[in-house]
Order: structure tokens, then C-alpha cells, then sequence
């Protein structure tokens, strides 16, 4: 066990986890956005519009996120006319591609939270509020939107964690994450245990906390029954 | 669709057996995780405060830290590993492990700390007047798991390790990473070598999106069977 070389690594692992939490929270950030707009979509009466966030929801969650990331990393590059317009300036940096690639992947996971949320609302509480003569615009922010976040909380902590996890990722695309260190330094080392349980650590540390204000958060928003 | 004939000038067979080689790893990966589950299951469910201690570790690490991490432990520390053992027993030379046995081992011990929190749960749903009515009945230990918890246990586990089959086999895309020839390392070949990454890439999405939903449509059919009587 090379204790040297765990604490020489600590500070450059440190460093690359500042990547890893901008991309995180990016692409979280954008993706609890495009995640509720398909969650609002899937609602839709309209076959076609219901359909589309469906098929949506589905391509990008049955596909591996590496994929993702190849093709937005990768492919876009290809298309001669995207290299003309301003898209090419975001597109050409991997660093907006990786959270394109996340933030998309993240959208869908989070829209079928949220739909779900949104499904196990019982009809009563919204009859309960239309008998009231509540309009149907403020039924839907004051009352629907207030529970479903309260529903999805748990389910939404774990994809925090899994997506997370998903950022390291960035690495394959030459971002220099907390995965994308700790392989430099693998690599120039070759000592993989000692870097694993440094970068694991950090890892399971932010784990470990995501958990905890998740865990928070649904005890301060549980009903009182 | 030049590019995907099959022979010299395509892709096409390239593209077929690579996708054989992702069904080889997940199914693979998959049964080293019930081994793993196998193993771990009974330590989180055990009444000795150290071996569940064992047995949260495993699962809480292998949960709490990218998959790609774990993947390059493997790649770069297995040789290692495999190599120190073997300097116990006098063998100094370099041992080179297949990438297949790495990325499955990898993977599998991923996937296993999914399938033991499944089965965890899924034995902790069942009612405790099962276990004491096989008791009661003198039923052995063996014949009580596997004649009367297994069958139960099997119906409430199968939708969640459905979600485990699609997180295995999507994981299997991150062993391309160790030059294992499967869909995404031969679409990353293919798209060097013809400069057309856009409709490679595309591709592996669409062959992954039918393995998972072959895939799906067959454990449905499982899922029937199991809940004869439900």
C-alpha cells in the first residue's frame, strides 16, 4: 500500500471533483426542467404529443448514456451544416456536450419520476380543489405540482446518485473528471488500489451526502398524517 | 446501408458478432452477480451485526461509485492481482487476463450488488407466517428456501431484476474502454475507420434499443409465469 502516493493524488482528485459537481449540477439543473416539460407532455390527452415524450423517454433510457455521448461528442461534428451556425460554438467543446449528452439522459429518467408522481395523485385531493372553485392553472402549481415533488423525492435521489455516477462519463470524451484523474494517474502509476479507494472515497462521500439531504428533504415535506 | 454489408466491404457481420459479444458479457456478468448476490444476500440478512457489516459495504461501495471506476480496478489492478497470487506459488512470469473475463468480472460485481439489495427485499416482503409455517411443518432448512421462499421470492424479484438485466446490459457498453471487441468498441472501429461516426454511433443506440426491448418482451413472458395463482 502506497500511502505517499494516496496523499500526493488527494489534491489533483480534489481538484477534478469541482469538475465533476459543475457537470452534475448542470446537467441536473437543466434536466429537472426538460424532465417536467416531458412529464407534462406524457399527461397530454393528445396521442401524438403523448407518443412523442414516450418515445423520447424511452430511446434515452434504453440506450447506454456512453452512446449518448458519442453521438452528441462525436456525430454532431459530422453535419456539415451545424458547423456553420452559432450550435457549433456549444458543440464543439466536450465539455457542453457532455452535459447536452446528461442532461438529456437525465430529462427522461426524471420525466418518468415525475409522471408517475403526477399518476398516483388521487382524483380526490384535485376534485377536492375544483369543488372549491379553484381554477385549474393554480390546481396544478399550488396543489399537483407541490405533491408530486413530494412523491418523487426518493425515486429523484437515486438518479441523483446515478447520475452522478453517469459523469464520469465526461472522462472518455478528454474532460479531466474525477474518473478522468484518477485513470491519468493509474495509468502513469499503475497503482489502481491506491487511487480507487482515494477517488472511490470522494465518490462515496458525495454519495453519502445527496443520500442524507434527500433523506432531509422527505422528512421536512412528509404529510402529517 | 453499403456500410452495413456483410463481408469485406461492410460492417455488417463486424457489427453482428460484436453484438453476440454484448449478449455474451451481460448474460455473463449477470450470473457472476447472482453468484455475488448468492453470497452477500444471506450476510445482509443475517442476525450477526458483523457479516452485515460485510455485506452493506459491498453494496453501498459498489452503488456509491462509478461503474467506470470500477471497470478500470479491473483493467489495470487484475493482471496485477492474478500476478501477485500467482508469485506465492513460484510463477513469475506476466499473465495477461482476457478482457472478456475482466469486463464480465467487472461488471458482474456491479450488477450484483443490485441483484443482492433485490433479493434482499424481495425476501423481507415475505410474510413471516411462511417461515413459520414451514417450521411448524418440520420442513428442513433446505426445503423451506428453496420449496417455499425461492417460488415466492422469484415472483416479487423479477420486475426489479428486469431493471438490473437493462442497467447490466447497458454497462457493458463502458467495457469497450478495455479494447473488448463488443458494440460500442467495434462502432468505434468502424467509425474511425470510414470517418462516419454519426451513423455508427446511431447504429450501436439501435441495436442497443433492441436488445433491451427483445429483452423486456421475454422477461414479460417470465413475469406471467411466476404469477400463476396471483
Amino acid at each position: 500500500m502506497d500511502f505517499d502516493l494516496m496523499i500526493t493524488s488527494l489534491p489533483k482528485l480534489l481538484g477534478a471533483t469541482i469538475v465533476t459537481l459543475k457537470l452534475l449540477s448542470a446537467s441536473l439543473f437543466f434536466g429537472l426542467f426538460l424532465g417536467l416539460f416531458f412529464a407534462i407532455l406524457r399527461l397530454n390527452k393528445n396521442i401524438l404529443i403523448n407518443k412523442f415524450a414516450y418515445g423520447y423517454s424511452y430511446i434515452f433510457r434504453g440506450t447506454p448514456l456512453l452512446v449518448q455521448i458519442f453521438i452528441i461528442y462525436f456525430g454532431l461534428g459530422q453535419i456539415e451544416y451545424l458547423r456553420t451556425t452559432f450550435l457549433w460554438v456549444i458543440l464543439k467543446e466536450p465539455y457542453w456536450c457532455a452535459i447536452i449528452a446528461f442532461t438529456l439522459n437525465t430529462g427522461a429518467y426524471t420525466s418518468e419520476i415525475l409522471r408517475s408522481a403526477f399518476q398516483t395523485i388521487k382524483p380526490g385531493i384535485i376534485e377536492a380543489g375544483k369543488s372549491l372553485g379553484i381554477s385549474n392553472k393554480i390546481i396544478f402549481y399550488k396543489i399537483q405540482i407541490p405533491i408530486a415533488i413530494r412523491q418523487s423525492l426518493p425515486a429523484y435521489g437515486n438518479e441523483i446518485i446515478l447520475m452522478m455516477k453517469g459523469t464520469s462519463l465526461a472522462s472518455t470524451v478528454t474532460l479531466m473528471d474525477l474518473t478522468g484523474v484518477a485513470k491519468y494517474i493509474i495509468s502513469t502509476t499503475f497503482k489502481p488500489i491506491e487511487v480507487f479507494i482515494v477517488a472511490g472515497g470522494i465518490y462515496l462521500f458525495m454519495t453519502f451526502i445527496i443520500h442524507n439531504v434527500i433523506k432531509y428533504l422527505e422528512k421536512k415535506y412528509s404529510f402529517q398524517q | 446501408m453499403e456500410l452495413l454489408a456483410f463481408g469485406k466491404t461492410g460492417w455488417g457481420d463486424e457489427l453482428f458478432y460484436a453484438t453476440l459479444m454484448t449478449i455474451a458479457v451481460s448474460i455473463t456478468a449477470m450470473l457472476v452477480g447472482f453468484f455475488f448476490a448468492l453470497i452477500f444476500t444471506p450476510l445482509k440478512l443475517s442476525k450477526y451485526k458483523t457479516l452485515n457489516l460485510v455485506g452493506n459495504f459491498y453494496t453501498t461501495v459498489i452503488r456509491g461509485v462509478p461503474e467506470l471506476l470500477v471497470i478500470y480496478l479491473f483493467f489495470f489492478g487484475g493482471s496485477g492481482a492474478i500476478m501477485y497470487v500467482a508469485s506465492i506459488f513460484g510463477y513469475y512470469e506476466y499473465i495477461e487476463i482476457n478482457a472478456f473475463i475482466t469486463g464480465s468480472m467487472a461488471i458482474g460485481i456491479i450488477s450484483g450488488a443490485y441483484s443482492t439489495e433485490v433479493f434482499r427485499g424481495a425476501i423481507q416482503s415475505i410474510d413471516k407466517g411462511q417461515f413459520e409455517a414451514a417450521k411448524v411443518l418440520g420442513i428442513n432448512k433446505f426445503g423451506q428456501f428453496y420449496k417455499i421462499i425461492l417460488p415466492q421470492m422469484l415472483r416479487l424479484a423479477i420486475p426489479n431484476l428486469s431493471n438490473v438485466w437493462q442497467i447490466t446490459l447497458k454497462d457493458t457498453s463502458l467495457i469497450s474502454v478495455t479494447g473488448l471487441v463488443e458494440i460500442m468498441r467495434q462502432s468505434y472501429i468502424a467509425a474511425g475507420s470510414t470517418r462516419d461516426p454519426l451513423f455508427f454511433y446511431s447504429f450501436a443506440a439501435v441495436l442497443y434499443l433492441l436488445l433491451t426491448y427483445v429483452s423486456m418482451k421475454l422477461i414479460n413472458k417470465l413475469e406471467v409465469k411466476y404469477s400463476r395463482g396471483y
